[in-house]
């Protein structure tokens, strides 16, 4: 796994609340009851912390699914 | 003239955002929060040059940092181009005052839907879309005061008023549920209402209006926007840390 790539993961982890065994690569918005539209908002805000970067209102719309943050964050130039 | 003492930097370190800073309450407000030491942002729409004047007057006489952001606050697209503007300079956002607005009045009857467009759009959609923005780089340092101008208008109506009061309305609404959904990440919102302030807004009343105005003022005598300034500073403030979700009149005991 990438750097950017366990940064990703460890905000994912950091924002959700998330035990360090669970598998974050498959998890989807409301796909667990952490990641409800409250915790959402604080994950977009520890993405963009992590990364240094101001997403998108659509980004942070459409941002449903572990993949997706992926994709979106390497939108911004960031080598996931 | 702002009534803060002399060299009193009770903003140093803060940055904030005012829109509508090309004149009157708007320029007021960010004159009295870059002397109080914030770096300042200024939003307007009419004289983008007039605006880079502005901001860098306001840099050079109070040794702050300032940023010209010329744009329509109706505009989604420019508004959202402000907050990637101020990420990019100074990466955090601590004030936002939600200034930026219209006065058109019309009797019911004769509102046209071109006015209502551009009054909600001004004062309510303009509103929403700068405190989306702020509250967004305001939760990365979980901290942040947004200040809405409402108006004693949307508070109590008026006659001939009715679309601007319902704009104003609508801040109040928008101010009461931020600060709820907003709290738990640092952020308190407030709105404030003034009165009758003297503003190029009021110049084109009748000496017999005026004189009407001033009869439902209980402190007699018409606001000022360092009177509205100087609220402001204080809800951008710390001194008012424990202060969300609420209306704070500027109006001098008017009634109508």
């Amino acid at each position: 796994m990438t750097e950017p790539e366990q940064k990703l993961q460890a905000a994912f982890r950091e924002a959700l609340d998330l035990a360090a065994d669970l598998d974050v690569s498959t998890l989807t918005y409301r796909g667990v009851p952490q990641w409800d539209s409250v915790a959402h908002m604080q994950l977009v805000s520890t993405i963009e912390t992590a990364f240094d970067l101001m997403l998108e209102t659509d980004d942070v719309i459409g941002m449903s699914s572990y993949d997706k943050a992926k994709e979106i964050v390497r939108k911004y130039g960031v080598a996931l | 003239m702002t009534a803060w003492p002399s060299g009193l930097r009770l903003l140093a370190g803060k940055t904030a955002f005012v829109t509508g800073a090309s004149r009157g309450i708007g320029l007021e407000v960010a004159t009295t929060l870059a002397a109080l030491g914030a770096d300042v942002a200024l939003g307007g729409v009419r004289d983008p040059d007039g605006l880079a004047r502005t901001a860098a007057e306001l840099a050079t006489r109070h040794g702050v940092r300032t940023l010209a952001l010329p744009g329509d606050v109706a505009d989604p697209a420019t508004v959202k181009g402000c907050y990637q503007a101020i990420f990019k300079a100074w990466k955090q956002l601590d004030v936002l005052v939600n200034n930026a607005g219209i006065l058109e009045d019309a009797l019911i009857g004769m509102i046209s839907d071109d006015l209502v467009t551009r009054v909600l759009g001004t004062n309510t959609a303009g509103a929403i879309h700068n405190l989306q923005g702020a509250a967004r780089l305001m939760a990365r340092a979980k901290r942040g005061s947004i200040i809405n101008v409402s108006s004693i208008i949307g508070v109590r109506g008026n006659e001939g008023q009715a679309v601007y009061a319902a704009s104003k309305a609508a801040v109040i609404g928008l101010t009461l549920a931020a600060a709820k959904e907003l709290a738990p990440q640092g952020i308190r919102v407030n709105a404030v209402a003034p009165g009758y302030i003297e503003t190029d807004m009021i110049k084109r009343l009748t000496p017999e209006v005026h004189a009407q105005r001033l009869a439902q003022i209980g402190l007699g005598r018409i606001g000022t926007a360092t009177d509205v300034a100087n609220v402001i500073a204080f809800l951008a403030s710390d001194l008012s840390a424990y202060v969300t979700g609420q209306v704070l009149g500027i109006d001098g005991g008017m009634r109508i």
